[in-house]
């Protein structure tokens, strides 16, 4: 059976009922969705491109290939996942606005042409923001309003690189593009802002940190993964997303360590992921590429597993900061059983999902001669085991004894949690499933003594060094505080530098438009001395003395005449 | 020991007995120390010059960290700021 129903119809579909209905019988839209979605999905593979024409343009809106399947069965997944962890939630703002992100999500990586991908572009752009907004809080909607800010500067480069690229090939089909030429830098660049680019990157994590507990599990999902995806569809084999990758997975390690917040250190770690995927795709080898999406596949899991642990320590506690948080496996014992399984799994243990993915990356990159960023890569894997593995269940579930003591998290989160944790795990010990999927035959075995041996060495010294800085007391504490970042930019120069800018011109604006004021009162005065009611223009003579003056003004005349 | 707001002294968890918290310590040590000797008996590729190194993935792994933490503490001292820098 053959579909040819788009998907993010259904979950727009989804998200009109949501609205309409209230209670349990919401809560049955919200499941039934990306299961019917699913379906839908299943039937979809590989059936024929559906198309719509809309003025002179055919538009694909849906292009179901190897590679947009597969994330069209992760952001099910995660759909579903997310809505489980929210079932308790009575806000229909966030419901609705969730699924219309999720189906604009999948908008996106079944596109076929160029102005489909950037109408669902922006409608991720403008939905998601309610994940963040609903949190109602003043920082919240600060940070949600630069957050729109800027996915919306990403759109409008995206629709400007379009624009010039349609004008150019006469083409409006989204496939490969290459990294060549101003068009194609435009669209490499509106990618890379919602890719969290080295420098474009602070969006994410200003954002994800204030948006609900819900929401930012499915911010994590949704918004990054389709920039890689549409990376991975037009730049493959970019050479400088090599670097520009390397350096994503390094720089956000070295904050995460320092970062208080532990919803924020999930995102310096989102980011260093992405990174893994940003290297893969510009390395751009079957087997590079195979790593970086079936990274991102495993990726999403287990990052929600992660946002969901620590939005259960926030929902319970009202708090996120490693400094106020500690003792907590002594309260949510099964919270800190499945965040320890999603931090085995961003970790890459054996036998965890990590393991059967980041690792095809790692070699491709050795594979063509990339020694150094193998090795930048290397210490990025001992480094996000450091702040993901240790660090987030460490100072949230043991650490000192906080004193907390709060009910465990509710049951719809724990369920959410413990299959987000199956699938890391399944996946992890079976991932043939997952390589069946991927979008080239696979060639790699994940488990062999060498690889297993080598990945346990890095990871249990790793541990150890986190171990001997503890008992030296060389660990840096987590302290109250912030880290400035390339928001700086934005958030304090760009605002001080008008401040200042207005501060400079204000006393010669002043001037100038006094003098100008002055010029403009001299002026009237004048005018009204001589064209004013009292002035000489206006003043009333009287007929004897008019036709006096005429007489003399005609015998000046003739006298001038007759002269 | 911590007593509840009923009262009554709360219950020992896992880790309030310090003897549980060394045998998670030692059991560490243990791991480590097996999974260095272990490069004596398991066969790896070598792709990159440094894998030939014995224990490479070990000491790099250690050596990373100490370097990731020293690097960010003193990353701290540059870009640490208070928590309301922003706001004023």
């Amino acid at each position: 059976m053959t579909s040819s129903i788009a998907p993010f119809l259904i979950f727009f579909a989804g998200a009109v009922l949501a609205a309409l209905t209230r209670g349990w019988a919401r809560s049955v839209v919200l499941l039934a969705v990306p299961v019917i979605g699913a379906l839908n999905l299943l039937a979809l593979n590989g059936a024929e491109p559906v198309t719509v024409g809309m003025l002179d343009y055919t538009l694909t809106i849906v292009r179901a290939d190897r590679l947009s399947m597969l994330f069209g069965y992760v952001f099910h997944l995660a759909t579903f996942l997310g809505f489980i962890y929210a079932l308790h939630l009575k806000d229909t703002t966030e419901s609705v606005a969730s699924m219309l992100y999720a189906g604009s999500a999948l908008g996106v990586v079944f596109a076929g042409d160029m102005i489909t991908l950037f109408v669902f572009w922006e409608i991720l752009a403008v939905t998601s923001v309610f994940l963040i907004l609903v949190r109602r809080t003043e920082r919240a909607r600060a940070a949600a309003m630069r957050y729109l800010l800027i996915q919306v500067l990403s759109g409008v480069i995206l629709l400007s690189g379009i624009l010039i690229r349609v004008y150019e090939t006469g083409s409006i089909a989204f496939d490969f593009i290459g990294w060549s030429g101003f068009s194609s830098s435009l669209i490499l660049l509106a990618f890379g802002i919602k890719c969290a680019f080295p420098l474009l990157h602070n969006w994410l994590t200003d954002a994800y940190p204030e948006a609900t507990p819900t929401g930012s599990v499915f911010l994590s999902a949704f918004t990054t993964k389709v920039a890689v995806y549409t990376l991975a569809r037009a730049f493959p084999g970019t050479e400088m997303l090599v670097y520009v990758g390397a350096t994503m997975t390094m720089f956000p390690i070295f904050y995460a360590v320092i970062e208080n917040d532990l919803r924020r250190v999930l995102s310096y770690s989102l980011i260093n992921q992405v990174g893994f995927m940003v290297t893969g795709i510009g390395i751009g080898t079957e087997l590079a590429l195979n790593g970086a999406v079936s990274h991102a596949f495993v990726h999403i899991i287990y990052k929600s597993l992660l946002f969901m642990s620590m939005g259960a320590v926030l929902f319970r506690t009202g708090k996120i900061n490693g400094s106020e948080l500690g003792g907590l496996y002594k309260s949510m014992p099964k919270t800190t059983v499945l965040c320890i399984v999603g931090a085995a799994s961003i970790s890459a243990f054996p036998l965890f999902s990590g393991f059967v993915s980041k690792s095809m990356v790692m070699v491709a990159a050795l594979e063509e001669g990339y020694s150094v960023v193998w090795l930048a890569l290397l210490f990025a894997s001992a480094g996000v085991f450091h702040h993901s593995g240790i660090k987030i269940p460490f100072f949230a579930f043991f650490a000192h004894d906080s004193g907390i003591r709060c009910k465990e998290a509710p049951t719809n989160m724990l369920i959410a949690m413990s299959l987000a944790a199956f699938i890391s795990v399944f996946l992890g010990v079976y991932p043939w499933p997952l390589y069946d999927i991927l979008p080239f035959p696979v060639d790699y075995k994940p488990y062999t003594a060498a690889h297993v041996l080598t990945q346990s060495q890095l990871l249990f010294f790793s541990a150890l060094a986190f171990y001997a800085l503890k008992l030296t007391g060389l660990y840096p504490p987590e302290l109250h505080g912030i880290n400035i970042d390339a928001e700086w930019s934005y958030r304090r120069l760009l605002p001080r530098a008008v401040r200042g800018f207005v501060r400079a011109f204000q006393p010669m604006d002043r001037g100038l438009r006094t003098a100008a004021l002055n010029a403009f009162a001299r002026l009237t005065r004048y005018v009204i001395r001589f064209g004013g009611p009292t002035g000489a223009l206006a003043r009333t003579v009287s007929a004897g003395g008019m036709m006096l003056w005429v007489v003399v003004v005609l015998a000046l005349y003739l006298i001038l005449y007759l002269a | 020991m911590v007593a509840n707001e009923k009262g009554k002294p709360e219950k020992r968890y896992l880790f309030d007995n310090p003897r549980n918290v060394k045998a998670v310590i030692f059991a560490l040590l243990a791991v480590c120390a097996g999974l260095f000797v272990a490069d004596n008996y398991v066969e790896r590729y070598y792709d990159h010059p440094w894998e030939t190194l014995f224990g490479f993935y070990a000491i790099y792994g250690f050596i990373a960290c100490v370097v990731l933490v020293l690097a960010a503490k003193e990353l701290r001292k540059l870009i640490m700021r208070k928590e309301n820098y922003y706001d004023d």
